[in-house]
């Protein structure tokens, strides 16, 4: 890191934040906390409470803070989406819309006016750049386990230009005994793991405060032939590959293979009618700035903790391509983010691009294989 | 490196006079007595105690044993009306008028009030900020039980005719509260000319000390005390005296008295100067508030179109200018300026005020430097952008 100028960083008042702060505030730069807060204090994280922490870090460091309130903006761009997402029959995740439209856009807005030069966050990420000014990319970080550029893939050229993921380079532990050295008060906080503004996991108690119609909107539970199985007390109650709380008795174990919101009817199967060779991806966005005119070979993640299938990402317009898997793949879920990676992910570790996995029509439609190209 | 801070949030908070820093100081040191022992340490005490409640009482125009000490004017608010309306209230019937732009001293206890039965008539403010003579003259007509109003606004500084509605309260047998926490040391108060019979002041507005300030009783009922204990301040607040902090108020109150045509003309000057530079400035700037001579002299609070204060404050203060999006209680809120809503603003146009109080050390070296960054900044966040509608 060879940033002089003044860098805005995100503080969370975790550990991952606080040990890049205070890697900026090592390298030189002028270094500016600031709490972003996003969910309403009956959250796990973003919540005042954290401000105080990450404000007790930037006094360490002896930096200048500020808690800035984007209630308001998250409630509706994050939470109430995360909500008409799923009673749209989908699997949201928030986390996505969360980077891109609070630690990006709004953050880095709020990061010009402050003169800042560049945002940066806590993230385990790495930005490269081409040589001679060329373009910018992202690439995993380091430590694999931690590698978060899952929720990045929106990012573009202007904002890679000017974000600095500190962490990106080191392992976990590392960042902890760094944290411990520098004797932070967050050293050894528990990581969050949950969605921030669902406490326990209930999901469907959140969709329910923020759509309380969302209650009286029961339907049916199908087997893949239209038999009714039993049923259910509203759609946002699941997702796809979920196997309890169906409240339905076949004498083997059965998952859900299809939501369909207009008629609210839950479709169950066996495991394998999980398994899907090709799904369709939409609002699809390109690190580079400019899709392939040809299909290219990716590894393709269709969720967070997912190791990635090898597939074909055949382009269908501008934002839109189907991705073919080479060996089926088990529950993509509508909704979710499907992230396209270099296929040779032992060198480059290159993130493509990323769009939202699109949603069936029917449990049976899973093999569309019009339009499917020969490999370059 | 540092770089030279311009403090321009003298409604906030205001700095110690040496004066009174060192008056605290000796206190602090020597006189450790409680004023209310007998004895020679506990009368050196109370003898200090006295000599500030004259000085507080001269610079307001009163008799020393209407000064009733408090931790300051938020407790002095609510003093006076939860100790005359609430429970056991002394007044009947429980009535209350004051105005949508109060502060939230007032505002909170007199929602508290409410929902144990107190009726509360909230009087509207006009587009400039003063509360509309109407609907007072109204609400007088109710024979409330007692009004509470801003002498002066604390985030657009305007200057209600406090004088002449005590007036006419009084002509009615009304009892009239005002909160003069910003106009003292800074607009001309002389309670012996007026019927107000309660006001409530605090030390650190007028470069005093942060946790005292008073509540004068000059007639009416006496408000029966939120702290009941060993029946200090003629028993209207138990507790033994912050000696040191009644010192340093007093001195402050001194000082301003001495000073205040001197301190009104300084600060119109730069506030003026400020305003004038902003205009050349930022062309599309705008005044909240009405024409300057109904104005706290010190207070200028502006809207900046297509800015959001909250961000432009930190900006500011980066570069070393300190400056406030409205009151400092609302900083890290999303919610805008109530007073700036109360007076028909969107909530766009309240987000995108700022509000610029100068003090004692201003110079006008210093206002050209912050209009200069105030500028350059409002522009950065979109000002004066005419893609931006």
């Amino acid at each position: 890191m060879q940033a002089k100028g003044r860098v805005v960083v995100a503080m969370s008042g975790g550990v991952d934040s606080s040990v890049a702060a205070a890697l900026l505030v090592e390298s030189g730069a002028e270094v500016v906390g600031v709490t972003m807060h996003l969910a309403g204090d009956s959250s796990r994280c973003c919540s005042l409470e954290d401000a105080e922490d990450a404000r007790a870090v930037a006094d360490a460091l002896g930096i200048r803070f500020y808690v800035a309130n984007y209630t308001g903006a998250f409630q509706k761009e994050v939470i109430e989406a995360f909500a008409d997402s799923y009673l749209a029959g989908r699997t949201p995740i928030p986390c996505v819309a969360c980077n891109k439209r609070f630690k990006f856009d709004h953050l880095m807005e709020r990061a010009r006016v402050l003169g800042g030069e560049a945002v940066a966050t806590g993230h385990y990420a790495q930005i490269r750049q081409a040589p001679e000014g060329g373009s910018w990319s992202l690439h995993r970080p380091v430590d694999l386990q931690k590698d978060q550029t899952y929720f990045l893939f929106q990012l573009d050229q202007e904002q890679l230009s000017r974000t600095r993921f500190p962490l990106g380079e080191l392992e976990k532990e590392e960042v902890r005994d760094y944290a411990r050295r520098l004797g932070l008060a967050t050293a050894d906080k528990p990581e969050s793991q949950e969605i921030c503004f669902v406490p326990d996991g209930d999901y469907a108690a959140v969709v329910e405060r923020i759509r309380p119609e969302a209650r009286a909107r029961g339907g049916e539970i199908v087997d893949r032939a239209g038999r009714v199985l039993g049923e259910h007390s509203g759609i946002h109650r699941f997702t796809i590959g979920q196997r309890h709380g169906l409240g339905i008795h076949v004498g083997r174990p059965m998952y859900v293979i299809h939501i369909d919101p207009v008629l609210r009817r839950v479709t169950v199967g066996d495991v394998q009618d999980l398994e899907l060779d090709s799904i369709d991806v939409e609002g699809v966005h390109w690190i580079s700035g400019s899709p392939p005119t040809i299909p290219i070979r990716s590894r393709v993640q269709v969720r967070y903790r997912h190791a990635g299938a090898l597939a074909e990402v055949v382009p269908l317009g501008q934002s839109r391509v189907q991705v073919n898997f080479l060996e089926p793949v088990r529950a993509p879920a509508p909704g979710q983010a499907a992230v396209f990676y270099a296929p040779d992910e032992e060198v480059s570790q290159e993130v493509f691009g990323g769009g939202w996995i699109a949603s069936r029509v029917g449990p049976s439609e899973t093999s569309a294989r019009e339009g499917r190209a020969a490999c370059p | 490196m540092e770089t030279e801070r311009i403090y321009l949030d003298h409604n906030a908070t205001t700095p110690l006079r040496e004066e009174v820093v060192e008056s605290m100081a000796r206190v602090l040191r020597d006189l450790p007595g409680n004023p209310s022992s007998p004895h020679r340490e506990g009368a050196l005490a109370r003898r200090r105690i006295g000599e500030a409640r004259e000085q507080v009482a001269g610079c307001l125009g009163v008799a020393g044993r209407s000064v009733v000490f408090t931790a300051g004017a938020t407790e002095a608010n609510n003093l006076v009306l939860r100790g005359l309306l609430g429970q056991g209230a002394s007044v009947h019937p429980r009535h209350l008028v004051t105005s949508t732009a109060e502060h939230p001293s007032v505002l909170a206890p007199a929602e508290d009030l409410e929902k144990g039965g107190v009726r509360i008539s909230r009087l509207s403010v006009d587009d400039e900020g003063m509360v509309e003579r109407s609907g007072w003259l109204e609400a007088l007509e109710h024979a409330p039980s007692l009004v509470s109003l801003l002498w002066a606004n604390n985030e657009t500084g305007v200057v209600q005719p406090i004088e002449e509605w005590a007036e006419e309260a009084s002509a009615r047998g009304v009892p009239f509260h005002v909160d003069a926490t910003q106009a003292v040391g800074k607009w001309p108060i002389s309670l012996d000319q007026t019927s107000i019979d309660y006001l409530s002041c605090s030390a650190h507005k007028l470069n005093g000390p942060k946790g005292v300030g008073c509540l004068i009783h000059r007639a009416g009922p006496a408000p029966s005390p939120l702290l009941a204990g060993g029946g200090q301040e003629r028993g209207m607040r138990g507790g033994t005296e912050n000696v040191a902090g009644i010192v340093g108020f007093g001195v402050a109150c001194e000082l301003a008295q001495g000073e205040l045509a001197e301190r009104m003309d300084h600060y119109q000057r730069l506030r003026d100067r400020l305003w004038d530079a902003l205009k050349q400035t930022l062309p599309s700037v705008r005044r909240n508030g009405p024409d300057p001579s109904a104005v706290l002299p010190n207070t200028l609070n502006v809207e900046i179109p297509h800015t959001a204060g909250d961000v432009l404050v930190e900006a500011l203060d980066l570069e070393g200018v300190a400056v406030s999006a409205g009151a400092a209680c609302h900083s890290g809120s999303v919610s805008p300026s109530h007073v700036l809503v109360a007076m028909g603003r969107s909530a766009q146009q309240a987000q995108a005020s700022l509000r610029l109080s100068v003090g004692l050390g201003n110079d006008s070296g210093q206002i050209d430097r912050a209009a200069e960054w105030i500028g350059l900044l409002a522009r950065r966040a979109g000002a004066e952008n005419s893609d931006a509608g």
